[in-house]
């Protein structure tokens, strides 16, 4: 049997299941065979990278350093491959992209994954021997395949199987047994292993060694006995290994929440974008009899060649699909009576809302605050900016006091490229790996390529640390003299001038002041004035709601509480906000939503805020709703709709211009084209900038508290997605182990955490990669039995920096 | 019985000092986990993966890639039987008997008193010698089954200490290189340029050319 000649010359990619299929997506990784090598060549006119090769009798041209196997894609052969994957180096593995190739020694087999073209190289994909060469690797590759495609999740989009059929022999010669083991083992939370599916391809291992740089899988054993395992007792628990069920490409490694959930012929899917963090990684969102069942990453670049993921995800992304279908969604709009929260009408419900809004406006335009909005789309938040616009509403933000001032948008900005392609790097900001994971990814990838040099400032230490040029641990309220007195090492001077310098900026640590961070920037940009800035700021679309007006105008979201908890506040608009879990000061939170008249919350999932509100309107969540989203770039790319809105919820947006027709405003705009066509793009932002305070006052209390989050937590997507709720490590304090020595405790034992404001138990823990001094705990974790405590119970918006001390618990 | 002892710790940074990269040091040090406790142990792999800073799984993946590393205890005396082609045809089976019977485990056992693991092996280079068979990498050739129940018994009785050391030794005069003797690491991502060659004697090594 001949291969089907259709087949053959089908342009996509079958091992990228996502890209291949995606109604709009467009591979781009042709020309970027070799990433690294292709960026650090100039561009010049005319090319004289370029060379001229011959594919199966046609003269193309071809860059140098690009393989054979991209080129040849590009021209239309597609040669069949398993183990090649464009984002990451060629190995050789499969040898199922043996082509002739001909340099001038006669045409010889070689894999064209591993071989660079050359001028005048003569390349046949289709002559008898390479396709004789190919049918026997894929007999090769059967003879230990298990073909259960019927009950394979991966059969339907599966490379091996479309690649069986196009370039396969259509029979096998084999009868011995197949190799046998064990059906699928869990290698982490979630992911599975079916090692006789596997061929050995060595993507998913060379994922987790090279990308995310977590090699807890490896080839074991030898021969015959070659497996992909992880050792005893360590599981695959990396943040990003769902990556490696998406590019395995064949049904060996599936992840639990999609295991049996459709067969890939019946998934709808939709080019989107994912909002769980502000990096904006493209995606693909797969829907089924109206229920979303994954996202997988799309690798697609915009008009200057520049792509934000490179196809990669991290799990938190990629899982937390399960929350648009949690138990947690609110369906229908909920108002406060005698009996608590009770079901209304939308109509009941508007002019309730409208009239709250009324009467409070009357009061002065100061007694409602808005805070929130970075869930949801730009138009979301221009419809609400414009609503506040017309109300006169200053008291707005779409920060929840645990980012950095808006006027860092100001500063020229970078895009994730333009810090992957940069000589320095520097960071002064989370650890990225936790906060905004894939950046974290590229970023890596930029430092290990050697290319870019990294100068981080942290009070813990962070997933770049190991790969530093220089790594400052500050002690938290010491930030911007440590950075300045860094910038004048002579050393660090000449590397900021070797060539562009971005700044990663954003909030290493949620207790400590925001604005100083803006400071140390400053204070960077000075010293290196052609510098740009990545604004890593955590929220979603954190970036497009503040540029589409919902930065402060007047006072920001901890001036909004405290105006609230001192009762200047009349009605307080929740935009998908819950600042009851997600302000820093848990204290204020509090005591703001008790001191305002009312609290409006509009909110896909019930919340810890919107359970304490007087007016909960029902909005729809990403998935529900289409639009645009804006990164940490400035990158505007559309978010889509997939499935229809649980119960009766809107999008904001729509919430918006309702209450504002109730209120007799024209916003100017009337429907969702509209409100797209008005997103602004780069806004200034202009508040009174509120210095920020320097001097620590001295306290008894001798240790700096840090706080951080981690990638999962209790963050409303998280929780609600099951099979993500059960990675949050729960409450912790990280503590030196000498520190925790002097006290008398052992790690694990139970502490107490004394602040000024009050104190929370928790278990400490050793850890000796922090200064002595500082402790630190993650944000954000809660014991779901009650007994540890939160630790923002003793974190102090208003302070500098919080000191704590710490008492053995009897 | 686990990690490496404090010694063999001091012993493994002498020896990751040898090398460029720490990671190259793992193989030698997979063998000095062995030849402490006579198969490399999962704690030992966990030391050598903090020692040259990887994952453990790289370790264990990196070992179970070579025959001679052990990953179960095995007895003091591993006997190889050669069971390919040359060897089969020889009389491999009728060794691979004798042996069973006389140590009363099937291959891939080990005998009770913790003395022999008995394993069929593949093709030990010495084809033209067949049938041949191995005790801890000591040859036996052109063995009979007469020769495997003798050998056994020269083990058990301690006839055989002198030339074969039990299993995981390395060396029995251990070779010491004070870091000021030894050529240095150079970090293949350092050097630029071709390699320079080291010419001892211009002259000598023009005529050697
Ligand atoms: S599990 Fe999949 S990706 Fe990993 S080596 Fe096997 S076939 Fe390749
Ligand atoms: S890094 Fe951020 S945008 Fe990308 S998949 Fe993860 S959560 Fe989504
Ligand atoms: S694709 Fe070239 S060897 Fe696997
Ligand atoms: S076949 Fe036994 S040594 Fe080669």
């Amino acid at each position: 049997m001949s291969p089907n000649d259709d087949a053959v010359n089908e342009p996509t990619d079958a091992t990228d299941d996502a890209g291949s299929s995606g109604d709009k997506a467009v591979m781009v990784d042709d020309a970027v065979a070799d990433a690294d090598t292709v960026d650090s060549e100039p561009v010049v006119e005319p090319d004289p990278d370029a060379v001229t090769i011959t594919i199966n009798g046609r003269e193309v041209s071809a860059r140098r350093g690009e393989l054979v196997i991209s080129a040849a894609e590009r021209n239309d052969a597609y040669i069949p491959r398993f183990c090649y994957h464009p984002r990451m180096s060629s190995v050789g593995m499969c040898r199922q992209c043996l082509v002739e190739i001909d340099t001038g020694r006669g045409p010889m087999l070689q894999p064209s994954c591993m071989v660079p073209v050359s001028d005048g190289m003569v390349v046949d994909t289709e002559s008898d021997t390479s396709k004789r060469a190919q049918e026997g690797i894929l007999e090769l590759l059967l003879a230990n395949h298990p073909l259960d495609c019927p009950v394979c999740d991966k059969g339907g989009e599966c490379p091996l199987q479309d690649q069986a059929f196009s370039h396969g022999p259509g029979e096998s010669r084999y009868v011995e047994e197949k190799r046998h083991y064990e059906k699928p083992i869990p290698i982490s939370d979630l992911v599975f292993l079916d090692r006789e599916r596997c061929i050995l391809c060595d993507r998913c291992t060379r994922f987790a060694d090279e990308v995310a740089g977590d090699a807890l899988i490896h080839f074991m054993d030898r021969g015959n006995a070659t497996q992909v395992n992880t050792y005893p007792d360590e599981p695959f628990s990396s943040y990003f290994s769902g990556n490696t069920v998406q590019i395995c490409p064949v049904g060996a490694l599936t992840a639990s929440p999609y295991r049996f959930k459709a067969r890939p012929w019946d998934l709808e899917q939709v080019e989107s974008t994912c909002t769980t963090c502000s990096v904006g990684c493209r995606t693909s969102v797969h829907s089924s009899r109206d229920r979303v069942l994954r996202f997988q990453g799309l690798d697609v670049s915009d008009d200057h060649g520049e792509a934000v993921n490179h196809g990669w995800l991290c799990d938190r992304g990629r899982f937390n699909f399960e929350s648009i279908h949690a138990d947690t969604r609110l369906g229908e709009p909920l108002v406060r009576t005698d009996a608590g929260l009770t079901a209304t009408t939308w109509s009941s419900a508007m002019s309730i809302t409208a009239d709250l809004l009324g009467s409070a406006l009357a009061a002065g335009s100061d007694s409602v605050g808005i805070i929130g909005g970075a869930r949801g789309t730009n138009e979301d938040a221009l419809a609400w900016a414009r609503l506040a616009d017309a109300c006169g509403v200053g008291r707005r933000d779409a920060q929840v006091g645990d980012g950095i001032p808006a006027e860092i948008l100001d500063l020229p900005r970078a895009s994730v490229d333009d810090a992957c392609a940069a000589a320095t790097i520097v960071l002064i900001g989370p650890d990225l790996k936790q906060e905004l994971p894939v950046l974290h990814l590229r970023l890596r990838a930029a430092v290990e390529s050697g290319r870019t040099k990294v100068i981080e400032f942290t009070p813990t230490g962070s997933g770049l640390t190991a790969g530093a040029w220089r790594s400052q641990q500050y002690v938290p309220g010491a930030l911007v003299e440590t950075v300045r007195q860094s910038l004048s090492d002579s050393d660090v001077a000449a590397q900021l001038a070797a060539g562009p310098v971005v700044v990663v900026a954003g909030r290493p640590n949620l207790a400590e002041q925001g604005p100083a961070v803006l400071d140390a920037v400053e204070a960077v940009v000075a010293a290196a004035p052609q510098a740009t800035v990545l604004p890593v700021l955590r929220r979603g679309n954190v970036i497009g709601a503040l540029e589409a007006g919902l930065a402060p105008v007047s006072g920001d979201t901890d001036a909004i509480l405290r105006a609230a908890a001192d009762g200047q506040i009349k009605v307080l608009v929740l935009l998908g906000a819950d600042p009851l879990r997600d302000h820093p000061d848990a204290q204020l939170a509090r005591r703001a939503l008790a001191g305002a008249e009312r609290v409006i919350s509009i909110d896909g999932h019930m919340s810890s805020s919107s359970r304490a509100a007087d007016v909960v309107l029902p909005a729809a969540v990403m998935g529900e709703k289409s639009g645009t989203t804006t990164n940490i770039e400035g990158r505007t790319t559309p978010v889509e709709q997939k499935v229809t809105v649980h119960g009766t919820a809107r999008p904001d947006w729509m919430i918006a211009l309702e209450l504002a027709q109730r209120l007799g405003h024209d916003l100017g705009v009337s429907d969702l084209n509209d409100l797209t066509a008005a997103v602004p793009h780069a806004a200034r932002h202009r508040s009174d900038r509120v210095p920020a305070a320097s001097a620590m006052p001295p306290s008894n209390y001798e240790l700096r508290l840090i706080v951080s989050r981690t990638l999962y937590d209790a963050a409303v997507l998280t929780a609600a997605s099951p099979s993500l709720a059960e990675l949050a490590a729960g409450p912790g304090l990280s503590v030196h182990p000498a520190d925790l020595e002097a006290l008398g405790v052992s790690s694990g034992d139970d502490i107490r955490v004394v602040g000024p404001r009050g104190s929370v138990v928790m278990p400490a823990c050793a850890d000796d990669r922090l200064r002595r001094g500082t402790v630190w705990a993650a944000f954000n974790q809660v014991d779901p039995r009650g007994v540890h405590g939160d630790i923002r119970e003793v974190i102090d918006a208003s302070a500098v920096a919080n000191d704590v001390r710490l008492e053995v618990v009897s | 019985m686990a990690r490496l002892t404090p010694d063999n710790t001091t012993l493994a940074h002498e020896i990751i000092a040898r090398y460029p990269k720490p990671k190259s040091a793992l193989i030698p040090l997979l063998h000095l986990a062995q030849e402490q406790d006579g198969y490399v142990t999962d704690e030992a792999m966990r030391h050598i993966a903090e020692l040259v800073g990887v994952t453990p799984a790289e370790v264990r993946g990196t070992g179970t890639f070579y025959e001679m590393f052990q990953f179960e205890p095995v007895g003091r005396y591993l006997i190889n039987i050669c069971g390919t082609m040359s060897c089969a045809l020889m009389g491999a089976d009728d060794l691979m008997h004798a042996a069973e019977e006389t140590l009363g485990v099937h291959a891939g056992g080990t005998t009770d008193d913790g003395m022999f693991t008995l394993h069929r092996a593949e093709c030990q280079a010495a084809c033209t010698e067949a049938p041949c068979l191995q005790v801890n990498y000591r040859y036996r050739f052109r063995a009979t089954p007469d020769d495997v129940r003798t050998l056994i018994d020269d083990l058990r009785a301690g006839r055989l200490d002198g030339e074969i050391p039990p299993h995981g030794t390395l060396a029995r005069t251990r070779q010491h290189i004070p870091a000021d003797r030894g050529v240095g690491a150079v970090d293949p991502d350092d050097v630029a340029g071709p390699p320079a060659w080291v010419t001892v004697d211009a002259d000598t090594s023009q005529g050697a050319s």
